[in-house]
This record gives structure tokens, C-alpha cells and sequence, in this order.
């Protein structure tokens, strides 16, 4: 079961950046890429906890401000020597604006 | 069981003797080697380079404790032998005694002291090796320090254009009419003189040097006109003489220097002797060439085969940077002889051959020595000139009707054209290393035939030989690329982003042919730095290639929160910035505020949302961004000079405020502090700053390529400036110059050492013309650079920045 709420409209957020949105469960980070495509993941690196949502956007890629680990936006997962994951979250464009699942993290609390 | 051979001399002669021996026959020798320097064997050629500060001790060593390990070599440096006994043939050494089957005596030369008053006084030093360098490299670091070279030969010049490069007064005492003498005429003894007044050395000709006055330590040289020049050290360079003393005792046959035959055998059989010590034929010899060949010589008598040390004629290159000098040959007048000279005064060239029956007897060239080898290689091969008499004196690439390009000039030397002057190394031999052993860099040319491994005059040479030889295999340094999307490196995508004129991220990445889309985090704030730089007023600034400090104007912290530091100009603050700064740190329960090392004060722990409002209210108390954050302009630390402190010569506060005030808001490649010290007991720590100012008596002593971060590194001095004006103008300049060269995050002590301090020299120092046009590029940009990221974000700028876009942490209990 699905739960899409809106959160804004594309261009809330910029090209080639991220803005974040808080949740009970924290910060996660919504990501446009130079091509529009947009992506949602928690924003804590799982190496030291760094915002993602900070870092430089490159493709459907984020390096982590504090140590410089990359990201991709599309799994989630860690690139190059580095491993670990972050959460992903199921975002849909409609129209110009975005909508994320809101049940992907509320369900994660209630549970 | 293998011989005894004991070597007293760790040199460059007996160092090369050693290789060739190694070479023909490893196991022969159970060798034992001693200097009396406390280190292997270096380059000794090369110390003038490293008083300069263009190298380093490291970069000169050519035997390193893991050669001699590998070559069994029993090394006894810092012991002095004090006596050859050649009955019991051994050698005594800190009372020890050596026995041998063969010796050789390799001691080199000692520097010629003049017998006058004053010459041990401390301060009076020769230029012979590393302590010697180490103890001038000290002296010149002392503010205002001034040096008198006796000797204006090779060594003293040598010595005069690294001390002045240093910061130092410099005046070379010369005994004769001009300077180098031996090697020059007297008319490139002049425009050699008029290139080093013009670098501020002072120049005395026929100077007839008295005694040298101090009570405790040097303090003047007084001449025979009654001249005085007051000195803080006093470099002898008058000659050398061979050292010959431990031989004499010995008895072995010595005249000028220790006798030798052509098999560098002394006049007892068992003991060879070779380098500057030795006498062959009535000559003595002091350059390298044939110091090389004659440890060729003395390696194969050591292994039983034949060989005869036949001296050749050497040609001259003096190694100061910035100064083309080469002479060859015998040049003095006769009436016998005809010259050919031509003169360009504007371009400062000046060539003179002197011909003897058509063939050439010498040569001096100064301004322009491209031709230098192929002259000398006309003298050694008697070659009758005849033919292109006419055109001689104007090179080789006209008289061979060869085009003007410095590479054909190379590849239309013949076989035998030597390349390597030091090591005797001719193109042919280079040549065929470069095919058969497949060599392809100038490391390997240098490990092979040893061409370019000495005094490094010819590497331009060398290099032109590997790329005739090799074409487009020869890929000099290959280049380390910006990053994964993109083959090229940090220099060619700067001259491509100039040449171009690409004035956007994308323009430079499709012109260029990046591999990715829209690049990665360490090409897009490179790329960003670079267009900013270059199109000031034109280029739009991508925060998004920004790193996150320098998009939001705060520093990032490791829990996520900012620090925020405000500007105070050169360290000043007042009782209304200081509550201004209390009461944001109440009204935003900032949980730690700290003294910083730049002299202002950073507010730590602050949430990214509350950046805008924490601005605001800085702002209302005059305050602006302190760019803390910047790969920019940083700090000015001052002390407070002539204001308050009863030391200080100058207003060295005020100085800092007016660079500050001048230079905020531009961006460099990497991080800019400053620090002006009032006086040279330096409170400010100018010394250890990119760049650095200290006040003394007479004006501004600038320095630059100081670090104290990872790497721990003293500045060098720039220059001398008489008043703030012109100090503001050098530092604008200087900073200038390295925003266009500098690699985006190189330190200004890298992008030094990598271009050459005396290129920036040059360009803000000597030049006054590209000097100002630096100073005003600087200036242009700054008109666009100065604007207070704050107060644009107070005014809402970047909102997005700063809130998050949706809320939903209710939604729990909304549900």
C-alpha cells in the first residue's frame, strides 16, 4: 500500500542539489539531478553520520561532505572501496510536483 | 679473499670511480670508504642550486645509504684520516688504523683563504659543501643580513645570485677587471655584471681586499682603497687549492697537486689518487668532466685493464637561474686570430667566436646559448669553417640552412656532438641508450649513460633528444589528470578554459570531452574556481560546484551543525562587535565560542536553519563574513606594532587593515593567510604564512610559501619594499599571479616549488610592468569579488538553503 504525499515542487529544489525533509524518523534527502530525475534517501552517511543533502551532486551521485564518501542516489549504495548503504525512498514526479510515499516511513515507526 | 681497497675521500670523483668499479667487477674490492663530512656523496655541483633554495639536500644526494648497503662499501663518513703509513700500508683514522692492498687518495680541493687579518672570525665562510650552505642558508634568514662574496669566479657568483635570491645586500669583491675572468671576455664580463647590478648585487672590480674587521664575529671587509662593506657574513670564493696534505706526509711526490700518471697511479704503485687533488701532466683540474674521466681511468686500473687519462677541453655554463652564460675554449686575443663577434644590446646577446686558420679556438655566448654545443663540438672537431663563415656566428640552424626549431637544431647534431659537458656523454651515445634499452624519461637517460645527472644544464638537451628519438612515445612527465572525467590535467584545462575562452562548467566539459555528464566532486570546484578566476564580471558562480562551506558561508561541523566566524579586520575588534557577538551567542544558545588562530572569534554549533538570523544580527553590528571557509582569503594576523609596542618600526596593524580590507572576498586556489609582524621578533608569525610581512626600519621585507599545517615550512623572501604602497601592490600582485597558476587546492608553498620561486620573482619583482598588470587584474576582479555572502542570504538569497522543503514529523500523532 502506497501513501504519496506532496512535498513540493521540482523546482524547490535545485539542480545539482537536494533539499531535505524531516520525518519521525529523521532527515531524508531529496535529490534532482542536472536531468530532473529525482531520488530520496536518509540523509546520514552511514560512515560518521554526514548530511548527504550537503554534499555535491554529480549524475545520480552524492559525495558526502564530511569525508568524501559516494553515494548513488538511484540504490543507495556505497561506490568505489567504500561499503555501506543508505535507505532509499520511493519518490514519484507528478506533473512538477514530487511525492514521496509517506507510509515507506511512517510504517517504519509504527511497526 | 677479496683485496683491500680504502678510499680516503667520499666525493664525486671517487663516487663515480666506485660505480664504474661496481660495474666491471662487483666482488673484487672489500671496500672502505671515508669522508670527512659526516654524509655519502652528493652532488656537489648542485649546492648552488640548494642555496638558492631551488632544491634541496635530498634532491642532490647521488649515493644514498641503501647503495652503499648494496655494494658492500664499509662507509666511515665524518672520520678524517690523519695519516697513510705506506711501509705497514694502512691508513690511521680517529686512532684507528685501516689496513689496504690498494688506497686511493681522492681529497679533493680546499678552498683558497685569504692570508688577511680576520679570516676566522665566525661569519667567514667558504662555499665547499652542505655545512657550508646550511650555515649561509642561516644567516641569510636574519632580517636585513648582509653578505660580502670575495671572489667573482664561478663559485662566488654562484653563491652572490643565491644569497641575493635569499634576501640578502650582496657585493662581490673581484680582484681582477671583470668578472669570471677565466672564462669570459670582457664584454660578457660586462653584461654579465649588469644583469647581477640589476638584480641589486653590488659589483667591486679590481677590488684589493685588506683584512676583514669584528671583534667577536665579522662585521666588515675593509679594502685597499679604503672602502668599507659592513657584513654579517663574508663568502670566500677566491679559488682552490688541491688538497694535498695527508699525501706530503707520506712522502709521495707532489708538486702542485699529488702526481699522477696516466693510469692515475701515484708515484708509490699501490696508491691511485684522482679528482681535484691530483696533478696530471702540470695541470690541475677543478671542473667535473674531467674529474669523471679520470675516475673512468683509475676504475679500470683498480680491475687490471688499461687505460690513459687524456684530458679534454671543457666548456663552461654558470649556474645561476635567469643568467645564459657559456664559454669554451681559448678566447684571448692574438694576432694570429680573427673574431667574429655579434652584439644585440637590447636583447642583451652577445657572441663572440674567435677563429685561428678557420677553425674555431673558442667561444663565449651570452643571453642566447642555444648554439653552445655546437659550437664546442666545431672546436674539438677542428672543423674547417670556411664554407659557412659568413653565416657562423648566428648558429648552427642558420649556417646548416635547417629551420629555426630547436628540435631539428638537436637532431641535425652529428653522433659525436657532446651533449653532457660533466660526464662527457655524446648525442650518439644517448641516442642509442634511447633505443636500445628502451628508455623513455630523463630519469632513465640520467641512470644509463649519466648525461643531465650532473649540473642539469643539459636537460633541455636531453629532453629534446628523447622526444627526436622517440616522437610522440616521449611523453615528458606524464600528466596526472584532474580526476576520473578527464584525461587532462590541471594546467591544460586551465590554458583550454583561457585559450578557448569556455566561460561555463558545461562549455568547458563538452569542449573538453569530459567523460561524465556533469563531472565529480573534485573536478566541478576545480572548474568552478578556474572560470571564476579567469572571467571576472562574466562567469556566474555555481554554488552547486561549490563545496557545502563555501555554498552556505559557514563551516560545517562533524555533527552537521556551523561554525560562523566574523571578519575582524587584522585581528581589530571593538566592545559593539564583541556584545553584538555575545547576545547572538545568548539569543542562539551557542554551546561553544572559541578564540580563533586568525585573531577573530568562531561560533561554533549552530543550526544551518538559524545561519540566516545568527547573519543578520552580525550584520546589524557592522560585522561581515570572515570566509573562514574560503578557498579565499582568509585572515591578516597583525601584532600591534608602532602603534602600542615600543619594538615596533611600523604600523603594522594598520598595514593588515588596509590588505584586509583590500583583499577580502577573493578566491585563490587553496586557502590565503596573511600576517604582518611589526618588527622581526615577528609576534605575528609572518614567517609560517602564505604570505607574510615584516616591518623593519627601512620598509616592508616581504615573504611568502610559509606553512604550518600538515607540511611545517619557513617562508622565503620575496623582496624589499620602501613603502606600503608598494608592499600593497607586490602582495596584490603576488596573490595574483598564483590565482592564474596556482592548481585549484595547492597551497601558495607548492605552486612556489613547482613553478620555481624565481619565475614569480620575476614576474612581481623584476618586472615592473607585469607586475602592475597583475596588481590590476587583482584589482578588476575584487570590484566583483567584494560583496558579503551574508548580507545576500539575509536578504534572501538561497532561501532553499536554509528550510526544509516539507515537514512531517507530526504525522504520528496526527494520525
Amino acid at each position: 500500500m502506497n501513501d504519496w504525499v506532496d512535498i513540493g515542487c521540482l523546482e524547490d529544489v535545485p539542480r545539482r542539489g537536494a533539499r531535505c525533509i524531516k520525518t519521525p524518523l529523521g532527515k531524508i534527502a531529496v535529490f534532482r539531478t542536472a536531468d530532473d530525475r529525482v531520488f530520496a534517501i536518509d540523509d546520514q552517511c552511514p560512515h560518521k553520520g554526514g548530511p548527504l543533502s550537503q554534499g555535491i551532486v554529480h549524475g545520480a551521485q552524492v559525495t558526502c561532505p564530511l569525508h568524501n564518501w559516494v553515494f548513488s542516489l538511484e540504490t543507495g549504495t556505497a561506490q568505489g572501496a567504500d561499503k555501506g548503504a543508505v535507505r532509499t525512498y520511493p519518490l514519484r514526479l507528478h506533473q512538477d510536483r514530487i511525492l514521496i510515499d509517506a507510509h515507506s516511513f511512517a510504517a517504519a515507526t509504527a511497526a | 679473499m677479496a683485496e683491500k681497497l680504502v678510499i680516503i675521500g667520499a666525493g664525486m670523483a671517487s663516487g663515480r670511480m666506485l660505480e664504474h668499479l661496481f660495474e666491471a667487477e662487483p666482488g673484487r674490492y672489500d671496500v672502505t670508504l671515508f669522508g670527512a663530512e659526516p654524509r655519502g656523496n652528493y652532488n656537489r655541483i648542485m649546492l648552488s642550486p640548494v642555496l638558492a633554495g631551488e632544491k634541496r639536500y635530498e634532491d642532490i644526494v647521488t649515493h644514498d645509504a641503501d647503495w652503499y648497503a648494496a655494494n658492500n662499501v664499509r662507509c666511515r663518513f665524518g672520520q678524517t684520516v690523519t695519516k697513510i703509513d705506506r711501509a705497514a700500508k694502512t691508513v690511521f683514522a680517529d686512532g684507528v688504523e685501516t689496513p689496504y692492498d690498494r688506497l686511493v687518495i681522492a681529497t679533493g680541493s680546499a678552498p683558497f683563504i685569504l692570508p688577511i687579518a680576520g679570516r676566522y672570525l665566525p661569519g667567514v665562510r667558504a662555499f665547499r659543501d652542505l655545512d657550508d650552505v646550511e650555515a649561509m642558508v642561516s644567516m641569510a634568514d636574519k632580517p636585513d643580513a648582509k653578505a660580502v662574496v670575495i671572489g667573482g669566479g664561478l663559485l662566488g657568483l654562484e653563491a652572490a645570485a643565491a644569497l641575493r635570491g635569499r634576501g640578502m645586500e650582496v657585493v662581490v669583491l673581484h680582484l681582477s677587471g671583470h668578472l669570471m675572468e677565466r672564462q669570459l671576455d670582457a664584454a660578457a664580463g660586462y653584461l654579465l655584471r649588469r644583469e647581477l647590478e640589476g638584480r641589486g648585487i653590488k659589483v667591486h672590480c679590481k677590488a684589493q681586499t685588506k683584512a676583514i674587521l669584528g671583534t667577536d664575529r665579522v662585521e666588515a671587509v675593509a679594502l685597499d682603497d679604503g672602502t668599507i662593506y659592513p657584513a654579517d657574513l663574508v663568502v670566500m670564493a677566491a679559488g682552490i687549492r688541491p688538497e694535498t696534505r695527508l699525501a706530503t706526509d707520506a712522502g709521495i711526490e707532489i708538486n702542485r697537486g699529488i702526481v699522477v700518471d696516466d693510469a692515475m697511479v701515484t708515484s708509490d704503485s699501490d696508491i691511485l689518487a684522482l679528482g681535484e687533488c691530483v696533478e696530471h701532466k702540470g695541470a690541475v683540474y677543478g671542473l667535473v668532466a674531467p674529474l669523471y674521466d679520470m675516475a673512468k681511468v683509475a676504475a679500470k686500473t683498480l680491475t687490471g685493464t688499461e687505460a690513459t687519462f687524456k684530458p679534454v677541453q671543457t666548456a663552461t655554463q654558470l649556474k645561476v637561474t635567469g643568467v645564459s652564460l657559456y664559454s669554451a675554449g681559448d678566447f684571448a686575443e692574438a694576432d694570429d686570430r680573427e673574431e667574429i663577434v655579434l652584439r644585440d644590446a637590447t636583447a642583451g646577446v652577445y657572441k663572440r667566436v674567435v677563429l685561428k686558420d678557420n677553425r674555431v679556438l673558442g667561444a663565449v655566448l651570452y643571453g642566447d646559448t642555444a648554439d653552445g654545443s655546437w659550437f664546442f663540438d666545431l672546436l674539438k672537431r677542428g672543423t674547417d669553417i670556411a664554407p659557412m663563415r659568413d653565416t657562423l656566428i648566428y648558429g648552427q640552424s642558420y649556417g646548416g640552412g635547417a629551420s629555426a626549431d630547436p628540435l631539428a637544431a638537436v637532431a641535425a647534431l652529428p653522433a659525436e656532438a657532446e651533449i653532457c659537458g660533466c660526464s662527457g656523454v655524446c648525442k650518439g651515445t644517448i641516442a642509442n641508450a634511447i633505443t636500445s634499452k628502451g628508455l623513455t624519461s630523463l630519469d632513465d637517460v640520467r641512470a644509463h649513460t649519466k648525461a643531465s645527472a650532473s649540473c642539469g644544464s643539459c636537460t633541455g638537451l636531453v629532453e629534446k633528444l628523447l622526444m627526436a628519438t622517440l616522437g610522440d612515445k616521449y611523453n615528458p612527465a606524464a600528466i596526472q589528470p584532474m580526476c576520473n572525467c578527464t584525461e587532462l590535467g590541471h594546467d591544460e584545462v586551465r590554458r583550454l578554459i583561457v585559450a578557448q575562452e569556455l566561460k561555463s562548467i558545461p562549455a568547458v566539459m563538452q569542449e573538453l570531452g569530459w567523460k561524465t555528464s556533469c563531472g565529480c566532486a573534485k573536478c566541478r570546484p576545480a572548474l568552478n574556481y578556474y572560470l571564476v578566476a579567469n572571467w571576472p564580471g562574466e562567469y556566474e558562480d555555481d554554488g552547486q560546484s561549490r563545496f557545502i562551506n563555501e555554498r552556505v558561508h559557514a563551516n560545517i561541523q562533524k555533527d552537521g551543525t556551523y561554525s560562523v566566524v566574523p571578519r575582524m579586520f587584522g585581528g581589530l575588534t571593538t566592545a559593539n562587535e564583541l556584545r553584538a557577538i555575545a547576545d547572538v551567542a545568548d539569543k542562539f544558545d551557542v554551546p561553544t565560542i572559541k578564540v580563533t588562530g586568525g585573531q577573530r572569534i568562531d561560533l561554533l554549533g549552530i543550526k544551518k536553519e538559524d545561519l540566516p538570523a545568527v547573519w543578520a544580527d552580525l550584520n546589524k553590528a557592522g560585522m561581515m563574513s570572515g570566509a573562514a571557509y574560503a578557498k579565499g582569503l582568509r585572515t591578516v594576523k597583525t601584532c600591534v606594532g608602532s602603534d602600542w609596542c615600543r619594538f615596533g618600526t611600523q604600523d603594522s596593524t594598520g598595514l593588515g587593515v588596509r590588505i584586509e580590507k583590500f583583499m577580502w572576498g577573493s578566491w585563490t586556489p587553496a586557502k590565503l593567510k596573511l600576517a604582518v609582524s611589526g618588527c622581526p621578533r615577528n609576534c605575528a608569525e609572518a614567517t609560517c604564512k602564505d604570505i607574510g610581512v615584516i616591518c623593519v626600519d627601512s620598509g616592508y621585507e616581504i615573504h611568502f610559501g610559509g606553512a604550518a599545517g600538515l607540511d611545517i615550512k619557513g617562508t622565503e623572501v620575496l623582496c624589499h619594499a620602501k613603502t606600503e604602497d608598494e608592499a600593497m601592490e607586490i602582495i596584490a600582485a603576488l596573490t595574483q599571479l598564483y590565482r592564474e597558476q596556482g592548481r585549484y587546492l595547492e597551497r601558495i608553498y607548492k605552486w612556489a616549488k613547482r613553478v620555481g620561486s624565481d619565475s614569480i620573482k620575476v614576474n612581481v619583482v623584476e618586472d615592473l610592468a607585469k607586475r602592475r598588470q597583475l596588481f590590476e587584474r587583482f584589482v578588476y576582479s575584487q570590484k566583483f569579488a567584494q560583496v558579503d555572502p551574508w548580507e545576500e542570504r539575509v536578504n534572501g538569497r538561497d532561501a532553499h538553503e536554509f528550510a526544509a522543503m516539507a515537514d512531517f514529523q507530526m504525522l504520528q500523532a496526527a494520525e
